[in-house]
């Protein structure tokens, strides 16, 4: 065998001439060595999310269980409001008025984040997206204080007040227009007797639009007695407080949470096959056709998964909340979203609030955590949800 | 009727009316219009929102801009020494915990499971740990800062180190994440062609894959620093000062302050936002200080989605 020049150090000993084998191309020890210190290195820095995440757990739990064995329960349910320094700990507030946060930011999120990605990725040509999407990732980089205070002084007096004053009136008008309009078309296509019209889904149809309108109707009615009961002498249409409302910041929550939507939906569609496209325009789809009956479609588990992280996301947001939701420290139970009120994350917040000591009754403290262990729970699922969604996506294409 | 060469009749029309009508797609034209306002509407909140702090920061910001800056916390809005250098000095110590500390970290946890990690149930573990922090309300980081950093660590009393350390695990998360995508996003080729001359696995991620994932790296790293920036709710918990905070003595770099009690940029606005109701100037200093806090934000990001789109393009 003719020299080729291995390094003595990397054969094993005795002459160079000696057979080239795997053990002689490990190298020196030290080198092996020095390769599983820095994996170790490595190892240690991947392995503090375990810590972290064990930790939350452990410290969430440890004072929440105190909260828990030591709380007289008849004081977390069905009591006035959430007044923690006083001794009453009303879930059902806190939770109440994170629903109608979460839902009301949905409503802004959902359609604006939604229609936004459908834009960007089917619509929109290479420059307009070049252009557009850089800005919708600086509405994403906006600080959650920076809406909570354009929620408090431009929301809530231009938005929220205005709706409150008279928006009923037009949201109602809308409403009834739109559905005399289908009931007209609907009369128009039966005495027509046009071709495809089956009369039983059209019944069918007027049946859901008239549930589905009888019920907003209802949630309206609903939502002014509720609200318009604070203040009977009030002659607007019905009450809304001043200086900010959960309306006002669950309409910011809910621009915080656009972008999100938009590039969590916008990946979903993106992974969609152009195949599916091609193939649609090929059998004569047009474009509006090709992306609401074979792009949603195919993309729909990814985009169930922009609308939970969106729902998780709103749950958590915490500022805006606490600045424009219109309630200090202590919150009497609500249910109209035009009253000032304090979600989970808000009622942590102003509990802690300017001070590194949290005073009160004996277990004011340690309900910070019981709320923050429901929190986390809560979010925690949604979360494993949205990954569950967002894998049938990976799987499928 | 124009002819047909199909046989039935309702789909001939049909089909001609679909193609013939091309030029005045109603429906689909609407639904352009549609989701663009969509998006439209999204940008223009976007510009409202700058506008309106604008208006709103402007009389302090054209009037008192010099001692706007040097300032410090004050109890009425017409002090002239009200100001925001408390703040400042805060947040650039908190984006020192977060560089010093979240950045080793988290890049170091991204080469490991990009690079090292075997296909074991540890791996799983680390994976499903680090998704779901990310996931984790901000606000349940500040119980767990208020819980071991001020309760344990420090007898109950708020401070500086308390606030980094708490934003640091905060965006954890977000910074192996961005990382673990640049690492791999590397060319297998690269890392096998420097296995073929002998290099080690170090060697390979030293000298191949982490200049290769660098940008990438940057701007995850920098986006996790904006963030880490403009978040507030971790410290309200953690007990950063809202109200008055008295000027400290000692000089912008004294590592002493790190036991001291502290504010920070976005806490500075939570604070002034609520005394606005009180004291109407407050109003007006929120803006300002929004304005400054915004622009620091959005430097931050540009700097990222610049150098992102710039090196995509370099490398097609």
């Amino acid at each position: 065998m003719a020299d080729i020049g291995i390094p003595s150090d990397l054969s094993t000993g005795g002459s160079v001439r000696d057979v080239l084998t795997v053990e002689s191309l490990a190298g020196p020890r030290n080198r092996a060595i020095k390769e599983q210190l820095i994996r170790g290195v490595f190892f240690l820095g991947a392995f503090v999310s375990i810590v972290i995440s064990s930790l939350i757990v452990f410290s969430l739990v440890r004072e929440a269980w105190t909260f828990m064995t030591q709380v007289d329960w008849n004081e977390t349910w069905g009591q006035i409001g959430w007044f923690p320094r006083r001794g009453h700990y009303d879930m059902p507030t806190l939770l109440v008025s994170s629903l109608i946060v979460t839902v009301v930011a949905m409503l802004v999120a959902g359609p604006l984040g939604l229609g936004s990605a459908i834009y960007l990725s089917e619509y929109a040509s290479r420059r307009t997206r070049s252009i557009l999407k850089p800005i919708l990732e600086v509405l994403a980089g906006v600080p959650s204080v920076v809406l909570g205070f354009f929620a408090l002084v431009f929301i809530s007096p231009q938005v929220i007040e205005r709706i409150g004053r008279n928006g009923w009136l037009v949201i109602g008008a809308v409403i009834l227009v739109a559905y005399l309009a289908f009931v007209v078309t609907w009369a128009r296509k039966l005495v027509q007797r046009e071709a495809g019209t089956d009369i039983s889904t059209q019944v069918k149809r007027v049946l859901i639009l008239t549930a589905l309108v009888a019920t907003a109707l209802i949630l309206i009615w609903w939502i002014n007695d509720v609200a318009g009961s604070a203040d009977p002498n009030s002659d607007e249409f019905f009450t809304v407080k001043r200086s900010g409302q959960l309306a006002a910041a669950a309409v910011g929550v809910g621009i915080l949470t656009i972008p999100l939507v938009a590039s969590v939906s916008e990946d979903a569609l993106a992974s969609v096959p152009k195949e599916l496209r091609d193939a649609s325009a090929g059998l004569g789809a047009r474009k509006l056709a090709t992306t609401v009956q074979v792009v949603l479609p195919a993309a729909v588990s990814g985009i169930v998964a922009a609308f939970i992280i969106g729902i998780s996301r709103a749950l958590g947001e915490t500022m805006v909340v606490f600045m424009a939701g219109g309630a200090a420290d202590a919150a009497p139970f609500t249910s109209s979203p035009f009253d000032g009120g304090l979600t989970m994350t808000a009622g942590m917040a102003s509990l802690a609030t300017g001070t590194d000591n949290v005073v009160g009754e004996g277990l004011t403290f340690q309900s910070l955590y019981f709320v923050g262990l429901v929190l986390f729970l809560l979010t925690l699922t949604l979360n494993v949800l949205a990954g569950r969604f967002v894998n049938r996506v990976r799987e499928k294409y | 009727m124009r002819p047909s060469t199909i046989g039935n009749t309702g789909t001939a029309q049909r089909v001609e009316d679909e193609i013939f009508r091309q030029g005045r797609d109603l429906r689909g034209s609407g639904f352009r219009l549609l989701i663009f306002s969509a998006l439209a509407l999204s940008i223009l909140i976007l510009v409202v929102l700058i506008g309106q702090v604008l208006t709103d920061g402007w009389p302090v910001l054209s009037e008192r801009f010099g001692d706007f800056w040097t300032g410090t916390l004050r109890s009425r809005s017409s002090d002239d020494s009200l100001g925001i250098s408390q703040g400042l000095v805060g947040s650039f110590w908190i984006a020192v915990f977060v560089a010093v500390l979240a950045f080793p970290i988290g890049i170091a946890a991204a080469i490991y499971l990009e690079e090292y990690a075997p296909q074991n149930w540890v791996t799983k573990s680390l994976d499903i740990a680090i998704r779901n922090l990310a996931g984790v309300p901000s606000v349940v980081y500040g119980l767990l800062g208020l819980f071991l950093f001020v309760k344990l660590a420090n007898d109950g009393q708020s401070a500086l180190f308390a606030g980094g350390i708490t934003l640091a695990i905060l965006v954890l998360p977000i910074v192996v994440i961005t990382s673990a995508e640049a690492i791999r996003a590397v060319p297998s080729s690269l890392r096998e062609g420097a296995y073929g001359v002998g290099a080690t696995k170090w060697d390979v991620i030293r000298s191949q894959v982490l200049p290769f994932a660098a940008p990438g790296i940057l701007t995850g790293t920098l986006l996790s620093l904006s963030r880490a920036v403009g978040e507030a709710a971790p410290l309200i918990l953690v007990g950063a000062i809202t109200g008055r905070l008295a000027p400290r003595d000692g000089s912008f770099w004294g590592l002493e302050q790190f036991g001291d009690r502290f504010t920070a940029m976005p806490i500075i606005i939570v604070g002034w936002v609520q005394e606005s109701g009180r004291d109407e100037g407050f109003g007006s200093a929120a803006g300002a200080a929004i304005v400054v806090l915004l622009g620091l934000v959005i430097a931050m990001n540009s700097v990222a989605v610049l150098l992102r789109n710039y090196f995509e393009k370099k490398r097609g």
